[in-house]
């Protein structure tokens, strides 16, 4: 691995900022987070995402320190913080509603928690004009919250939980107010701030597409438990189940009986009456045993003619074409009735397009397009 | 939509009951002639020996008094009890705490009034300005509780946790944060407080000692001797506070509540 790359977690030498040691937390009867270890490492953007209720937002209140954990210890920079109260954790958090101080204009918003610690006046006033001229709210500096536009505040909120000049920043779902196109804006401008202030930011999200964008890892989540904690990359094109697969992007799942064809390679018997599939996989699967084939759509081909050198080929019928401007989505029916779907970039004008509805088509991938999985 | 015949009969049938009473009251005030009952023509003379009346001056001054600190120590107790109960972690018991507090708005004011006044005996307490002050700052206090509980429901409690992130103490976060933002409740439940205190007959005349008489007690006793048209003067000034007390109120209130209605959406 290069080593300009970023990627602490690799090293096993590296010290965390964040260590979540087999933290529990109940609420009566219910279990948000269920026995939970997690390292978190400075500099890192980290992305907690899941569906609603999942634990994620639990997790960032243990953090934050609004929630004790029922067992287990949170360590932030080698020191347990499960016994510190929120307003004595080098934490600061950026809430969903921003919870702006509505009786108070943006300036002195971004200047209370300064103020709380007693900084010199100079120093202060230096500190809110750096935080304004990063969020880009100079103009905006006397004005009271509600007379500025959502995208602003979510700014001053920004800017009011980085004047502290935290280990580390929380963001509870940051965009979830904003409409798409700003949200992709504030995206950039947030890897770009975390870059510029070197903090550690971890992220709560639902939206697996603002994970991904912002990220430097993502830990996916349900029901208490993290599924699967790795690169955007590594999660996407390696989930390790078919839950983290199907959470993230858009995915066939092809069920059928596993048998070993060679040391790293496995047939799966998925129709009958149909050639089995070829994939790689570094797992190993006792024979017969029940296992998913998981492929993206955009990795899978359609041609009209079965190409030659294909290790998968399957034979369908399009049932639906999905024209997305940039690319269409090709909805296939398969043996048994199922539907695939496979992706292709409209590189060409729509009217030279080779297929339409009811086409007879082949689809095909190579064996380590798709990831075998256990469940 | 237009008033139709019924609406518009309604309302006048409504309004005349409540208001014809304080209406006459009001006119009768300006009354020239010493009997109630006989209009001669317009005059402020009663104003005037009102204010030459040193028995009702020393009663209005009491009156005041006793509205200023028991309204003031009820805001304090109401607010805090409001916060505690809205806030507080679960506690055991803590629904019939709430349920607790809202019990004297239904009390009747004499059983009130008799309890309290059985407690101050008890006690050995000297019934004078003090013993009505915690009279009505008793059964005030609910109302005040009521009334900054509904805005403290409705208040989005991330920015308590926000100031608290931000390095603020509870108390800080109280003070600096919560208490700016409901103001505007807490001081409509002062002026709801300082109206039901002056107003109040039942209670004070139960809590009440020689040295203390209120103006309702005054008034009460001064009408069994006969209606003078002073009275209705006197009335009328407090008819006169009262209504600006509650106007003041309901304009905080909602100036209040459209500014967070307004807060609440993006200005683009």
């Amino acid at each position: 691995m290069p080593e300009n790359v970023f990627a602490p977690w690799t090293d096993p030498g590296a010290e965390p900022l964040i260590r979540f040691r087999n933290v529990t937390k109940r609420f009566g009867d219910f279990t948000a987070v269920r026995d939970l270890t997690l390292d978190i490492y400075e500099h890192e953007f980290f992305a907690l995402l899941g569906p609603s209720g999942c634990g994620k937002t639990t997790m960032m209140r243990m953090l934050a320190g609004f929630e004790t954990p029922s067992s287990g210890h949170i360590e932030l920079a080698g020191q347990n913080i499960v016994p510190v109260p929120p307003n004595k954790r080098a934490v600061n958090m950026m809430f969903q509603s921003y919870a702006l101080f509505p009786h108070l204009n943006v300036w002195d918003n971004i200047a209370f928690g300064l103020k709380r610690d007693g900084m010199p006046k100079d120093a202060l006033r230096e500190r809110v004009a750096e935080m304004l001229k990063l969020t880009h709210l100079e103009r905006f500096a006397r004005r009271k919250p509600h007379q500025i536009s959502g995208g602003q505040r979510q700014r001053v909120a920004l800017a009011r939980s980085l004047a502290k000049a935290p280990k580390l920043l929380l963001l509870d779902e940051p965009m979830g107010a904003l409409d798409k196109k700003l949200r992709q804006e504030t995206q950039f401008e947030l890897m770009d701030i975390q870059e510029k202030t070197g903090t550690t930011f971890v992220i709560v999200t639902h939206d697996q597409e603002e994970a991904m964008t912002v990220a430097s890892r993502v830990a996916v989540m349900d029901e208490g438990e993290l599924i699967q904690v790795a690169t955007p990359s590594a999660i996407y094109e390696a989930p390790n189940c078919v839950y983290v697969a199907d959470f993230i992007g858009d995915v066939n799942i092809i069920e059928g009986a596993a048998h070993r064809a060679s040391e790293k390679h496995y047939t799966l018997h998925w129709a009958d009456g149909q050639a089995p599939l070829v994939a790689a996989s570094e797992m190993t699967f006792s024979p017969a045993q029940k296992a998913f084939l998981a492929i993206r759509p955009e990795k899978v081909l359609v041609t009209a003619d079965r190409p030659a050198d294909a290790e998968n080929a399957i034979q369908g019928r399009i049932h639906d074409i999905a024209y997305l401007g940039n690319i269409s989505t090709y909805h296939v029916e398969v043996a048994g009735g199922r539907l695939l779907k496979a992706q292709t970039a409209n590189t060409r004008r729509i009217e030279n397009r080779g297929f339409t509805w009811e086409n007879r088509v082949w689809l095909s991938w190579d064996a380590t397009a798709g990831v075998l999985l256990e469940r | 939509m237009r008033l139709s015949w019924f609406n518009i009969t309604s309302l006048t049938l409504g309004f005349a009951f409540l208001y014809l009473p304080m209406i006459i009251l009001v006119i009768y005030s300006f009354n020239e002639s010493r009997l109630v009952t006989v209009w001669t023509g317009f005059s402020t003379k009663w104003y005037g020996e009102l204010l030459s009346n040193q028995a009702f001056l020393d009663a209005a001054w009491v009156t005041l008094k006793v509205a200023v600190f028991s309204s003031t120590l009820a805001t304090v107790l109401g607010t805090l009890a409001a916060y505690a109960l809205v806030r507080g972690a679960r506690f055991p018991g803590r629904t019939l705490f709430s349920g607790m507090i809202y019990a004297p708005l239904v009390m009747p004011e004499v059983i009130t009034g008799l309890s309290l006044l059985l407690l101050f005996i008890g006690i050995g307490l000297d019934r004078g300005v003090l013993t009505i002050v915690l009279a009505h700052t008793t059964f005030s206090m609910c109302y005040v509780s009521v009334v900054v509980s509904s805005r403290l429901v409705s208040f989005d409690q991330s920015l308590e946790e926000a100031a608290l992130d931000l390095g603020c103490s509870p108390w800080d976060a109280f003070r600096l944060v919560t208490l700016p933002i409901i103001a505007p409740a807490v001081v409509s439940g002062w002026l709801l407080a300082f109206t039901l205190s002056l107003d109040d007959l039942v209670i004070a005349s139960f809590t009440t000692g020689p040295s203390a008489t209120t103006l309702p007690i005054k008034i009460f006793s001064a009408v069994r001797l006969g209606v003078s048209p002073e009275i209705n003067a006197l009335s009328t000034l407090m008819i006169a506070v009262v209504t600006l007390g509650v106007i003041i109120a309901s304009l905080i209130s909602k100036r209040n509540f459209v500014r967070e209605q307004h807060g609440g959406e993006g200005r683009h």
